[in-house]
């Protein structure tokens, strides 16, 4: 089964961050898209630009209505995902604990809708 | 044979593979199609055909295999009428292909344990996994559950229908975890067993029949977890702590249903083949090497047991038992009996000094053994109006008519 792991951090604490501390950051994730690799369960990933570099799109009365910034204004801010192929939730889940964004912010693991 | 008698066979039959065989034909059908709900309904599919089926052809001789055969059918042409929106042609041939291989083995076996941890995925919100297992496991409608859980019948239902869905959608698997991971996952398998037993003993009258049925089940579910899993010190702890719950049930209602608090039980109306159960399965779980949480309740029956039938007061090992349980578990509960346990100990003084605070803990202002406790305590020390205060909240917070007339018999006993 395939499912997201939806990471969601601070932006604020991040930028709050000294140079070498993002670098070291930044090296985990490295670490762990590698290990991902390695186990042959990695479909995808992507790390997202800042929640500032948002807009929102929403089509009323057939008139596009464009907004400045995320949909959601919430403390925490999707950063980035990992789109994972292994075989059922508990799998998933053990992978979800080891990803970085899990000590500094949350995973949110979902299923992914098979077509 | 006539065609009522026929009948009655045929359902008698029926009735008793439901009670034996129900659980292991979900869990072997739904660990196969992680699908909970489908194996119910293909499940209840075959049993209304065998009642019709039967009667007519006379009983098979293997009806597990036969109810299975059917079941089985019916899982396939589900799927096939859902397979252009749910399920592709390939996951179709696998589940074809795995449920006749199953077929063609005489023997089914038995994933009950699987199908509970299943329902008690820490993925499954918590208050929905005792009745989830009640159902898949034991076949229970949602109606009696929901009574059972005070919910209404269509809450329940709906929150069922979410969580087997979840099971389904999320991938939830069918197995018994890892040996480093089995100790917390076995956690929430036990929690939800005691919360089904809990449940049936809040009606120790056995006035509710749905309620006592689920003290029943619950022991059945705890019985069944040790046998399948042997060596695990807390199952047998769970089991131990239910079973010497169970052994007084008789002994807390006097001839005239009235309520008796257990310094005041008869022992001789205790089951007394219950407790000896329960005692020689916490002997087997010290021999396994790690204390929890229901080893310690279990131990605090036993140390309770025997101090009525020996008639010795040992409350400072009670009190040593409650200190290690509280260190565990941190449960104001817990704190709430220690504190009891300290005022036998040391004097209501020091027991009230002992009792949480609700102004510490908002949950506890709608406990109603707090409340209980708190006034027992106060009426020892001469805090009468305090106790009458107490009191009255506790009788305001009991469901239980005979409780709460023997608390207001306790109210009426502090004079002016």
């Amino acid at each position: 089964m395939q499912y997201m792991l939806m990471i969601y951090s601070s932006e604020a604490d991040w930028s709050k961050m000294t140079p070498a501390e993002q670098q070291t950051g930044v090296a985990a994730y490295g670490a762990y898209t590698e290990a991902l690799k390695k186990a042959g369960v990695l479909a995808g990933s992507n790390r997202l630009q800042d929640s500032h570099s948002s807009t929102t799109v929403r089509t009323r009365n057939g008139k596009p209505q464009v907004l400045n910034g995320p949909f959601a204004d919430s403390k925490e801010q999707l950063g980035g995902y990992y789109l994972i192929d292994v075989p059922d939730l508990d799998a998933a889940l053990s992978w979800a604990a080891r990803c970085p964004g899990a000590g500094h912010g949350v995973v949110e693991v979902r299923p992914i809708w098979a077509m | 044979m006539t065609a009522p008698e026929a009948d009655d066979e045929a359902r008698g039959t029926a009735d008793r593979v439901a009670r034996r065989s129900y659980g292991k034909l979900v869990a072997y059908l739904a660990a196969r199609t992680q699908d909970v709900a489908a194996a119910e309904d293909a499940l209840s599919d075959a049993f209304a055909s065998a009642l019709v089926d039967w009667p007519l052809k006379g009983c098979p001789s293997n009806p597990e295999a036969w109810l299975l055969t059917v079941a089985r059918r019916k899982l396939i042409d589900g799927a096939r009428r859902r397979r252009t929106s749910e399920i592709g042609a390939g996951e179709l041939q696998v589940l074809a292909e795995g449920l006749d291989a199953a077929a063609a083995d005489p023997a089914i076996p038995d994933q009950r344990l699987a199908l509970m941890f299943a329902c008690a995925h820490p993925a499954i919100e918590p208050a929905i996994r005792a009745p989830l297992i009640l159902q898949a496991v034991l076949g229970l409608n949602a109606a009696t559950i929901a009574s059972a859980f005070l919910m209404s019948p269509t809450a329940m239902g709906q929150r069922l229908v979410r969580a087997k869905t979840k099971i389904r959608q999320a991938g939830i698997p069918f197995r018994i975890p890892e040996r480093e991971e089995l100790a917390g996952r076995l956690d929430t398998v036990l929690d939800a067993i005691y919360a089904a037993f809990t449940e049936g003993w809040t009606d120790p009258g056995g006035a509710d029949v749905a309620r006592r049925d689920l003290a029943e089940e619950a022991l059945f579910l705890g019985r069944l977890v040790t046998e399948l899993l042997p060596e695990e010190p807390e199952a047998l702890g769970l089991l131990a702590l239910m079973l010497h719950a169970e052994a007084r049930r008789r002994a807390r209602r006097n001839a005239e249903g009235e309520y008796v608090p257990f310094a005041e039980q008869d022992p001789a109306l205790w089951n007394g083949r219950m407790i000896d159960e329960a005692e020689a399965l916490l002997v087997r779980a010290s021999g396994l090497g790690s204390v929890g949480r229901f080893q310690i309740e279990g131990a605090l029956q036993s140390a309770h047991v025997y101090r009525r039938r020996a008639g010795r007061a040992n409350w400072a090992e009670v009190v040593q038992l409650y200190d290690g349980l509280l260190a565990l578990s941190g449960s104001p509960v817990v704190a709430i009996n220690r504190a009891l346990a300290i005022a036998e100990l040391r004097g209501a003084g020091d027991g009230l000094q002992a009792m949480p605070q609700v102004t510490a803990d908002l949950r506890l202002t709608d406990y109603q053994p707090y409340w209980a406790a708190r006034a027992e305590l106060l009426a020892q020390t001469g805090a009468h109006s305090e106790a009458r205060h107490a009191y009255e909240v506790a009788i305001g917070l009991e469901r239980d008519l005979a409780v709460r007339h023997f608390l207001r018999q306790r109210q009426s006993a502090l004079g002016a």
